[in-house]
């Protein structure tokens, strides 16, 4: 059974917001793909995204780090680790058997470091996890991670709709306390919001509950941009990012959150004061 | 509601009608050899080779294997049995599957012919609700949670999805809704005895319903209670706890757990199953206020407890997650 073409992958893959296209659950399937049916499913979701721009295989630019199998397929913590951070302007995470492949599309402001990012997606199938590296002279470079998980885009919430949406908007952000002298501060934001796949049954009127999920979030701090974050219907619900940047002043950190439904939602928190 | 206790039966806890030692075999490979059994090659288990106990008068249970759905066991995993009165019989859970739920039906009408009045639905868990199909024609009143329905809406096909992939159409069977729902207390009569009914809040599911014999003082807290099987949360970790204090309270000194022995003695299972969750409560409490990021959560939460269950390894790190989950806003 598959019940996504490649056809159909590439078309959704073309733009991000491609997630009100589907309207049914999409059962497992793929676990017995070929590597070269899986090559060929990235060569199109590739070109679809990227173009005819070379992406060149790397092993030192950015590693993935996940579970090999999910615990929970609606809730994978994904690591994105680049060693060499000065070079990176951004970094793309593509799940190429989810029914809206590209996941996420990170840019890093001046005020990053983008030596990290962590993420929580939904996995719906067994599937390549690709990273796409930018780098600032322009070039494309890719790794690839296998995971085995099953229907985390269709899996029920286990609550109401109205349950899963309230305090939809909310946000925190903690601060980790870096190494001393260190020059970067490690933060994890927090977004209250179901990000709705699409796939996921209202228990009240048996339709499909609309795909509402975050589009874009964009963290600043005094006006420097740390990074701007595209996100689609396999950021699983409540969203956590993780990442790194160089504070400057006592200015707090900004961000603005919107959705494909135009909810929009901006909170500003206070950086901790330096402790040397 | 006021303790049973003088009202329970004397006999030894259970008199096995047939040999459990298949099972005990099966148990112990998941328990011991830390493997799935689904990955296993057939064992030749068909549906007469479960055994009843006879847990109390009148009341047959079966023991489900600490084992996931597969092709070689029906989903058949979870305790279902029956209990007699004068007048009917009620089941107690309907089984995991068309298959299971018929097989059911088979021991029932070996022993008595009396009617099938009453089935329970505890949950909207697959392996206690998709037998509910197989009683359709003795047409009982279906008894769950007020909130079961809309838990059914919003998972029945999913779950049927699912157990269909692994059994086929033919054994899975199909959602049933409950014809009597429980808002907060319900009892019934079976003729010489009362059933009554509790309705929970949020713990293992949003749906969770309890029973209480009249005749035996034996409480059936279905998967509020899991014994020697990982308990598998889905509902709130908070609410459970809560919940377990709820059951406490009933005073019962027997129950027939979802997941386990056929009967246990209640307060040091309970108090078990309470270790481990507030194990996860504190240990996940202490990760988030040290900031330790979800996936070392998962890797390192409720370690201690991991030769005290079977299944830990498959249900552990999902149980970390929902508890991650659940109290990284509180």
């Amino acid at each position: 059974m598959k019940p996504f073409t490649a056809a159909l992958a590439l078309s959704l893959a073309a733009s991000l917001p491609a997630a009100a296209l589907l309207t049914g659950p999409v059962l497992a399937a793929g676990a017995s793909d070929t590597d070269a049916e899986r090559q060929a499913r990235w060569n199109e979701i590739r070109t679809s995204i990227f173009g005819d721009k070379a992406v060149q295989p790397t092993d030192t630019l950015v590693k993935v780090d996940a579970p090999v199998r999910a615990l929970d397929a609606a809730l994978v913590p994904i690591t994105l680790t680049m060693p060499e951070k000065d070079k990176v302007a951004g970094v793309s995470l593509v799940i190429d058997d989810n029914p809206s492949p590209y996941a996420a599309n990170i840019t890093f402001g001046p005020a990053a470091d983008p030596g990290e990012i962590k993420l929580r997606v939904r996995v719906n199938n067994y599937t390549n996890v690709h990273a796409v590296v930018r780098t600032k002279d322009g070039g494309l470079f890719e790794t690839t991670k296998f995971v085995k998980a099953s229907g985390g885009c269709s899996a029920p919430m286990g609550m109401s709709d109205e349950e899963a949406m309230k305090g939809m908007g909310d946000m925190r952000m903690k601060f980790a306390e870096g190494a001393p002298g260190a020059k970067s501060t490690e933060a994890t934001l927090m977004i209250r919001h179901p990000n709705f796949s699409g796939m996921q049954m209202n228990q009240v009127t048996r339709d499909y509950t609309p795909a509402r999920y975050i589009q874009k979030v964009v963290v600043s701090q005094g006006g420097r941009n740390i990074l701007t974050l595209d996100g689609d219907i396999s950021i699983a619900s409540n969203p956590v990012i993780n990442f790194a940047f160089l504070p400057e002043g006592q200015a707090p950190v900004t961000v603005v959150a919107s959705d494909n439904q135009d909810g929009r939602w901006e909170h500003s928190f206070p950086v901790p004061a330096p402790s040397n | 509601m006021p303790a049973q206790d003088g009202l329970v039966d004397p006999r030894p806890i259970a008199r096995s009608l047939r040999s459990n030692r298949r099972q005990a075999l099966r148990g112990g490979l998941a328990l011991f050899g830390g493997l799935c059994l689904c990955c296993l090659p057939t064992l030749g288990r068909s549906a007469e080779g479960f055994a009843l106990d006879e847990v109390g008068p009148g009341i047959f249970i079966r023991r489900g294997p600490d084992a996931e759905a597969s092709p070689d066991n029906d989903d058949a995993i979870a305790n279902i049995g029956f209990i007699v009165g004068e007048t009917s019989v009620l089941v107690t859970e309907s089984g995991g599957s068309l298959a299971d739920g018929q097989w059911l039906r088979g021991q029932i009408r070996a022993r008595t012919d009396k009617p099938i009045s009453h089935v329970v639905l505890t949950h909207v868990h697959p392996d206690h609700c998709f037998g509910a199909e197989a009683f359709a024609a003795d047409k009982p009143v279906f008894i769950g949670h007020h909130a079961l329905r809309a838990a059914l809406d919003a998972r029945g096909d999913y779950y049927r999805t699912r157990l269909v992939e692994i059994l086929g159409p033919e054994k899975a069977g199909r959602v049933v809704y409950p014809t009597l729902e429980v808002a907060d207390r319900a009892e019934i009569d079976l003729g010489g005895r009362r059933l009554t009914f509790h309705a929970h809040g949020v713990a293992h599911t949003n749906c969770d319903l309890s029973m209480r014999d009249s005749a035996s003082g034996i409480l059936f807290p279905a998967d509020l209670l899991f014994v020697t099987r990982i308990p598998s949360l889905d509902g709130s970790l908070v609410g459970w706890l809560k919940e377990a204090e709820v059951l406490k309270a009933m005073g019962a000194t027997k129950a027939v757990p979802g997941h386990g022995p056929t009967l246990v003695e209640f307060a040091p299972a309970l108090a078990d199953l309470t270790r481990y969750l507030a194990t996860l409560r504190d240990e996940t409490r202490k990760a988030l206020a040290g900031d330790m990021p979800i996936e070392k959560a998962v890797a390192t939460i409720g370690r201690s407890e991991a030769d005290k269950w079977a299944l830990f390894d498959l249900y552990n790190g999902r149980n970390v997650t929902q508890a991650f989950k659940e109290l990284e806003w509180e």
